[in-house]
């Protein structure tokens, strides 16, 4: 079990006239090796939920075991559990300080006390990972592009070789072809090096096409948990809170209701062309 | 983190205080301030915390707020009581070692500047806990207006000052938000000594420094492109109106002015 949590709440400002529940008992069970989504509308706690994953911030009641440690216990030292639980916030590159692009990635492995050609091997091979190339590695971050930018911090974080990595909708504010190589990459770690990835978007095709299973959060609450297809089903119910089925599912609904015999179970777009390929060969 | 600090922030409630007009408040306090140099004894401070219960009372402010805000300037009232207990000159020596000495009279305004010191910051917490930055900026503008003939830009003053105060809650999530990241990077802002713990800040302050510019840039674009060009001939929605209750106000402030001035000459 990669991520357990048990009757967790979280109370922002607790004691004044400004305090707001953020999470409302909250029970989930995350395996190893699993690709899980977490959608939900603005403010419905996703943020505050993904900052527990390694600790930053306490419950205030209820517990959370993070590969076997319990979080609130005395022993359990959040500084490792930060370096296996790697979290890459919202917009990443607005955390990016340092003079050249490789000392910036060298930060994390360098804060866990690694050799310096350990942490030399670790950056080459994380910004590998990402697409960076090495005549880039001198270069300040701040001269990159938008998306080199957010691939540099995301690289950041990589390098620590996090055994959970933690994503905060990675691809907000990027362009198709940026949102498409940092999914393709996260999705070939994912495929690769095993690691369990948890997804946080507000993208419903995004979402379908990568992940096993989603987790939909509503007013600080887990509103629905399966597989993309069973959560997918409940379309009115996701409008109701804001949210939506992927565009495809749309058309094929729309499709069947036109007299065309197709599935509606379809979450992406090629599934979704093979599916109307096939149908009208077969009335052929 | 930086949820807990509270000066300089309101706290919406509907109360006598907080329906004041902000001109009054502004210069009440002010007056207020100038009040607390002009009693130098227990008589004017026993007076004082009378009058500042019964505001902080009417202000439905619970005195927890009052109390978070003392809590920043505790060092400060340490070092000017420890300065005060031992730099005083006097006649009643108390204790003596190797020439450090205790007098009565230092002991006395040590209590009198830490209590000094104390309603200070609870007069002028009052003021911004009772009233919105926007008010408090119009109250301002409106105090300055006056001046503009001898070239003080009140407008832009004001601009500032809201501008300012609106940047300050911003910055603090921004903050809050690097540090999280760098912490999930495996950052440690909390242990190490004095050299240890400056340069862990760098990473912190560099990207805090990037938005705050980034930032700011932004906002001034987005001024222009919607013809900002100062205050004037500018209107606004809410007027500020001198009403009965504000009278009463300035009228109360007046006598406890009177007060003081009396206990001290007297």
């Amino acid at each position: 079990m990669a991520i357990k949590f048990e009757k967790v709440t979280h109370v922002y400002s607790k004691g004044t006239p400004f305090e707001k529940i953020a999470l409302n008992n909250i029970n989930i069970h995350i395996k190893k090796g699993e690709f899980v989504g977490i959608i939900g509308h603005t403010g419905s706690g996703k943020s505050t939920l993904i900052q527990h994953f390694n600790g930053l911030l306490k419950p205030t009641e209820g517990t959370i075991t993070v590969l076997g440690k319990k979080l609130n216990d005395k022993d359990t030292s959040l500084k490792e559990i930060r370096q296996k639980v790697g979290l890459v916030f919202q917009y990443p590159e607005h955390q990016l300080f340092e003079m050249t692009i490789f000392k910036d990635v060298a930060f994390g492995p360098q804060n866990m006390g690694l050799s310096k050609e350990e942490v030399e091997a670790r950056v080459k091979e994380a910004l590998d990972m990402v697409g960076i190339k090495e005549d880039m590695y001198e270069k300040s971050p701040f001269e990159l592009s938008g998306g080199q930018k957010r691939r540099v911090a995301i690289a950041g974080v990589l390098a620590m070789k996090p055994e959970i990595l933690v994503l905060d909708e990675p691809t907000a504010g990027l362009d198709p072809k940026g949102r498409d190589e940092i999914l393709t990459q996260i999705q070939r770690l994912h495929k690769t090096l095993g690691i369990t990835v948890i997804l946080v978007s507000h993208s419903m095709e995004d979402i379908a096409k990568l992940v096993d299973r989603i987790i939909v959060m509503h007013k600080g609450k887990v509103a629905l948990n399966g597989a993309p297809v069973s959560v997918f089903e409940h379309v009115e119910e996701l409008e109701k809170m804001g949210l939506a089925a992927p565009q495809i599912m749309y058309i094929m609904k729309a499709l069947k209701e036109k007299g065309l015999d197709v599935s509606t179970n379809i979450l992406t777009v090629e599934e979704g062309a093979k599916e109307i390929a096939s149908i009208l060969k077969k009335q052929k | 983190m930086f949820r807990d600090i509270t000066i300089g922030q309101y706290y919406p409630a509907n109360s006598l205080i907080h329906k004041l007009d902000s001109r009054v408040k502004i210069i009440a306090t002010f007056i207020f301030i100038i009040d607390l140099f002009i009693a130098n004894n227990y008589i004017g401070y026993g007076i004082t915390s009378i009058f500042l219960g019964i505001i902080i009372f009417l202000s439905k402010v619970p005195i927890k707020y009052m109390l978070k805000g003392l809590k920043a300037i505790f060092v400060i009232i340490l070092i000017t009581g420890a300065l005060n207990i031992f730099m005083t000159p006097g006649e009643h020596v108390l204790w003596s070692y190797k020439g450090i000495t205790i007098t009565g009279e230092g002991l006395y305004t040590a209590g009198l500047m830490a209590t000094r010191l104390i309603f200070l910051i609870i007069g002028s917490s009052i003021l911004t806990l009772t009233t919105s930055p926007i008010q408090l900026t119009d109250g301002i503008e409106s105090i300055l207006n006056p001046f503009k003939k001898i070239g003080i830009p009140a407008h832009e003053v004001a601009m500032m000052m809201t501008i300012a105060l609106r940047f300050i809650p911003i910055l603090l999530e921004e903050t809050d938000k690097i540090m999280k990241a760098q912490m999930a990077r495996g950052a440690d802002f909390e242990s190490g000594g004095i050299i240890k713990r400056a340069k862990s800040l760098i990473p912190l302050l560099v990207p805090l420094f990037i938005s705050a510019f980034r930032r700011a840039e932004e906002l001034a674009m987005a001024m222009e492109a919607r013809c900002y060009r100062g205050g004037e001939n500018r209107t606004r929605m809410k007027q500020l109106v001198i009403e009965n209750k504000d009278y009463i106000a300035m009228t109360i402030i007046a006598i406890f002015t009177l007060i003081m001035i009396l206990i001290r000459f007297i």
